[in-house]
């Protein structure tokens, strides 16, 4: 029983088929990695998952055996509160927003907060903006940003800017993290933290992570299983071991007959 | 009592004081009669402009037909009026033109806020002048181009005050709230902001019905002070207007756009003798303004009294986060 569950999934650009019948599983609890060569589908997959874009075909499905839910039409906003959150490729922190306001802006949709409540000012507004606050400056302590709360988020070095949109990505309370290049332009040292942190989340959070990176040495560290796409299909798919070993794989990253 | 803190307490104290001078100013004699319209001027384009403001600068949804709303609450208001020329006439206008201004925003708003950028602006002055139109061909209700006048004189400078701080205080309060960092974030990063659960179409809207049903209560005031409105006075050139306001004070800066009602108002009675050369020299300080300050005089900063109170510095009062 698994809790994300795509079946064929395709999304053609005009003639291109940028993603085609990919299937892949994620169960609960578990760091999966998804890697392939640039252009490979990577970031589309994300972005079909997310709700970004409509497949041309295919089927996703969110739950259980007992409540499964369709994710596809389903507008973004709808799918994050579903219950996936998500990081992106090129940062897209609120860049002219403090760090706390941008977790808080991720805490919003789950926090059923009135309209009325904010603009009459009741004290229901208070309660649960002073109860969102505390939550959200414990989330950035987890991350050792709780010296930053009020610093403008464009004024953070990248490699707190990549953890920040970690941080507001968890705020959204996602059951499955989809984490898109997090170790991009990041030093090995930067890197190995980020290792640490990505297995503290899951750890601590209780959540599926679905991780696409470049990095090898992060990929193979953390991940438990790991998917291969390559020109927009699912080549390979098996634990670090057995993907090291896989000759699609070598063949697609390197080259060769 | 949180709503009592010290910096609302500060805030109400500032209101207060503002207030005061300006009676006093009446009682001395400096604001005569014709210095009460550009007062009353200064008070509506308050409203206006913090209205437009949060539609433009807070959601960063550009409108460019908030001279439309203004309309249908001056029409209504004025209708209202005439049929029942007391306070309470006047009220029930300026809440009925705020409730269909509401309701013409929302109806507009869940489509063409799918738009972006430019097209949304071309969207939003087409439905201004779509409501021009109607008012201008409504018959005997609207009397057409030769507009209405005789609209009961039922507004002061004091009641408009009071508008002015109801509405700042309802956009503010907005703002400020979980509702209010979800619509900043829509102008910040669309994307980013619908993958954190944002329904950013249903903020939009909500930004830009409180700024329409705002326009409509500025639109109420201006018809029962000048008592005469025609369809001309509400043409694309008012929605320029107020826009050259927001843009003056800072997208995103409540108080900029306060600040900038005020210094253009007092900028265009400096330039009343000059004529013909008014708006020549109007547009040139503007000019230099955008050039020297191309994000408005405050950017998306606001002045604050708790700003004020712990960077005092002896002789300049700073404007800070």
């Amino acid at each position: 029983m698994s809790l994300l569950e795509v079946k064929k999934l395709t999304k053609n650009f005009g003639g291109l088929a940028a993603v085609s019948m990919v299937s892949m599983e994620l169960e609960s609890n578990e760091l999966v990695g998804l890697i392939g060569p640039n252009g490979a589908g990577k970031t589309t997959l994300f972005n079909l998952l997310t709700g970004v874009y409509t497949p041309t075909e295919g089927s996703i499905t969110l739950g259980g055996d007992t409540n499964k839910e369709s994710l596809i039409g389903k507008k973004t906003y709808k799918i994050t509160d579903m219950g996936l959150g998500r990081t992106f490729q090129n940062i897209r922190l609120f860049k002219d927003l403090t760090v706390v306001e941008n977790v808080l802006i991720g805490m919003h949709a789950k926090n059923k907060v009135g309209t009325l409540d904010g603009l009459l000012r009741t004290p229901r507004f208070y309660e649960t903006e002073e109860k969102m606050k505390n939550e959200a400056i414990e989330l950035l302590k987890i991350f050792n940003l709780e010296t930053k709360v009020s610093e403008l988020a464009k004024n953070l070095p990248y490699g707190e800017q990549r953890r920040l949109e970690i941080v507001r990505a968890l705020a959204t309370k996602p059951k499955i993290l989809f984490l898109d290049e997090p170790a991009a332009g990041m030093n090995p040292q930067e890197t190995a933290d980020l290792t640490d942190l990505i297995r503290q989340i899951q750890r601590d959070f209780k959540i599926t992570i679905l991780l696409i990176e470049h990095d090898m040495s992060l990929v193979m560290n953390v991940c438990e299983r790991i998917y291969v796409l390559e020109y927009g299909r699912m080549i390979a798919h098996g634990t670090p071991a057995e993907i090291k070993n896989n000759k699609a794989v070598i063949k697609a990253y390197l080259g060769g007959d | 009592m949180k709503q009592l803190n010290k910096t609302n307490l500060g805030w109400l104290i500032f209101i207060a004081v503002a207030f005061l001078i300006i009676q006093l100013l009446v009682f001395a004699g400096f604001i005569d009669a014709f210095y009460e319209i550009t007062l009353m001027t200064i008070l509506i384009n308050i409203i206006l402009a913090a209205g437009l403001n949060l539609i433009i600068g807070f959601s960063g949804q550009f409108s460019l037909g908030h001279a439309g709303f203004m309309a249908i609450g001056a029409y209504c208001t004025a209708i209202m009026t005439i049929k029942i020329p007391t306070l309470l006439g006047l009220f029930a206008g300026i809440l009925l033109g705020a409730l269909v201004a509401g309701a013409v925003a929302l109806i507009v708003g869940i489509p063409t806020l799918r738009l972006k950028g430019d097209y949304l602006a071309i969207a939003t002055l087409g439905v201004a002048e779509i409501i021009r139109i109607a008012i201008l061909n409504m018959g005997s209700l609207t009397n057409g181009a030769a507009g209405l006048s005789d609209i009961p004189y039922l507004t002061t400078w004091q009641l408009t005050f009071i508008f002015v701080v109801l509405t700042l205080i309802i956009i503010v309060n907005y703002i400020k709230s979980s509702a209010g960092r979800a619509t900043i974030a829509i102008r910040e990063d669309e994307i980013a902001a619908e993958s954190m659960g944002i329904n950013t179409t249903k903020y939009k809207t909500i930004a830009f019905v409180i700024g329409a049903a705002t326009a409509a209560v500025a639109g109420g005031l201006h018809a029962s002070y000048f008592s005469v409105i025609r369809p001309a006075d509400f043409t694309f050139m008012k929605s320029i207007d107020i826009l050259i306001i927001v843009v003056f004070g800072g997208l995103g800066s409540v108080t900029g756009s306060v600040i900038a009602a005020i210094v253009l108002g007092i900028i265009n009675v400096f330039l009343q003798p000059f004529g013909q050369l008014r708006m020549i020299l109007y547009s040139l300080a503007l000019i230099a303004i955008m050039i020297f300050k191309p994000s408005g005089l405050f950017g998306t900063k606001e002045f604050t009294i708790s700003g004020l109170m712990k960077k005092r510095t002896p002789n300049k009062k700073e404007e800070t986060k």
